[in-house]
């Protein structure tokens, strides 16, 4: 589904954010990208939803090298790919329905798939009869699951995390982890940046560890009874 | 024409122009006030178009025979007169009427009374067609008149109609130069407003684009709220322009009622109107397309 290969990326004031990383990540895989503040993790989720481009080596999505991918084609490719943001970019004048459907109407979605949809997707996150609220209206939580829902609305083959847990309560954050793990479970791929090691431990999914932008730990390759389940 | 998400942003740059009042009615009104300026010189050139046509009958010709030629070849000369090209219409002033009139509206009626003998010649009044009235065809028609031997002297005032012209086209010349500098105010107007929009906006930008929006997509709700601004500048310049004809049209009735002319003060045409509003928003369309390209770019992806 995913692979990166030798991976490099330096920002243009000459800080080196990623270096000489690869590993692959397996369909339907819940892949959680571990390492301290700073150690890379949020670059290297924006190399893979094509927010930045690597500087040196190559992604691989589906098969197709995204950094082929001309600026034209990146809306496209951005609406197979749901992300999640810590601070969730929600649309703060927008009630919750128009920011959860907000990647359909970008799609072109017909209006009346588009309710359907949006509902569905509120009702996964389980936020559903909450369409009318503001996002200021609605707990943290409330607000970090209404970005997951805008995520899933459009039924991405791959969600990409970054620390969507890092400003909610533990049981909170397991809550979101778990959302996360039942979106793998029905093929979605799903990649996580957290620094929360024990919601990783407790999970018992798959982890890779960033130190100062290289792999340092965990495994780079699903473990063989994964993919040997398939 | 409009699919339904050119509708859904057109509805959508609407309502986000309805929701600021304030903010847009200045807005308009700095485009409407730019577009109305040379509008208001082109209803100048055009009015004093129609002045001047109505002039081109007030350059009548008159025609001053030898004395001594008669009333009957007086006639005749006439006939011969209107048959010639650029001639609408010849009146025959006998050299009676001619001293009648002159008693009447000179004053010199008891002076007039004393002369043994009428001293004023029989006279042609020469009224060129509107076609023939420029300084040129009068000239041309005037030597015409003047090679006849019976004719003494074609008295025409041929400088005035051709120093109005010029002026005319001056002015003429002044209207498409503030309309190119007063286009590229508004162009520079909306350009900049549409560019503020954007900074404003710029979360929901972002988050668009995050989320898979094409540029066109991002584009098109600044792209159609710079097309409403310079079509609702361009109406309301079209309302300024009416009113200011309304203002001004008892006041220049009662100058052309003074001077016997029927003259009445023209407002814009339909193909003017059409032009107006649309350049109107052909401007604000192009003036927010420029700007949104070049802020858009800064969400891209670097390198």
């Amino acid at each position: 589904m995913i692979r990166l290969e030798r991976v490099s990326k330096r920002y243009p004031n000459g800080r080196e954010a990623l270096t000489n990383v690869s590993f692959f990540v397996d369909r339907g895989e819940l892949l959680f990208i571990t390492g301290r503040s700073g150690a890379g993790k949020s670059t290297l989720l924006k190399v893979i939803a094509l927010l930045e481009r690597p500087t040196r080596g190559t992604v691989t999505i589906n098969g197709r090298n995204i950094g082929a991918l001309s600026a034209r084609h990146i809306p496209a490719f951005r609406r197979q790919l749901g992300m999640v943001f810590q601070d969730h970019k929600l649309l703060a004048d927008r009630p919750v329905f128009d920011n959860v459907a907000l990647p359909l109407v970008v799609a072109g979605t017909p209006f009346k798939d588009i309710d359907k949809r949006v509902r569905a997707a509120l009702d996964q996150v389980g936020l559903l009869g909450k369409e009318r609220m503001l996002p200021l209206e609605l707990s943290v939580g409330e607000q970090q699951r209404v970005g997951i829902a805008r995520a899933v609305v459009g039924k991405p083959p791959l969600i990409v995390a970054d620390e969507p847990t890092g400003n909610l309560d533990p049981d909170l954050a397991l809550e979101v982890m778990r959302l996360f793990r039942r979106f793998s479970e029905v093929g979605v791929t799903v990649l996580v940046a957290t620094h929360d090691v024990h919601i990783v431990r407790e999970f018992g999914s798959r982890e890779i560890v960033l130190t100062s932008g290289e792999l340092t730990g965990g495994s780079a390759d699903p473990l063989p009874s994964l993919v040997a389940s398939r | 024409m409009l699919n339904s998400r050119q509708l859904q942003a057109l509805l959508g740059a609407l309502g986000r122009l309805a929701r600021a009042p304030l903010a847009t009615m200045f807005t308009l009104l700095v485009i409407g006030l730019a577009l109305a300026l040379p509008g208001a010189l082109g209803l100048l050139v055009r009015n004093a178009e129609a002045v001047s046509g109505g002039i081109g009958r007030a350059v009548d010709m008159t025609v001053y025979l030898k004395n001594g030629v008669p009333l009957a070849r007086a006639q005749q000369l006439a006939t011969a007169a209107r048959s010639q090209p650029g001639v609408a219409s010849v009146t025959v002033i006998s050299a009676a009427e001619g001293l009648r009139q002159f008693r009447k509206y000179s004053g010199f009626g008891a002076a007039l009374a004393a002369l043994k003998s009428n001293p004023l010649p029989n006279v042609l009044r020469v009224v060129p067609r509107p076609r023939a009235s420029g300084p040129l065809a009068l000239e041309a028609l005037r030597r015409t008149f003047a090679a006849w031997p019976e004719v003494d002297m074609v008295q025409l005032d041929t400088q005035w109609v051709m120093r109005f012209d010029a002026i005319v086209a001056v002015v003429r010349r002044l209207v498409l130069l503030a309309a190119v500098l007063l286009g590229a105010g508004v162009l520079a107007v909306i350009g900049n407003t549409i560019r503020l929009e954007i900074l404003n906006r710029s979360d929901e930008i972002e988050v668009t684009k995050l989320v898979g929006g094409s540029n066109a997509f991002v584009r098109r709700p600044f792209v159609y709220t710079g097309a409403l601004y310079g079509l609702g500048g361009a109406l309301l310049a079209w309302l300024i322009l009416e009113g200011a004809i309304l203002a001004l049209s008892g006041p220049a009735a009662r100058l052309a009622e003074l001077y016997g002319s029927g003259f009445v003060l023209q407002g814009l045409g339909g193909r003017e109107l059409v032009l107006l509003l649309g350049g109107g928003m052909a401007l604000g369309w192009l003036g927010a397309w420029i700007s949104a390209f070049r802020h858009l770019r800064s969400f891209e992806p670097r390198a």
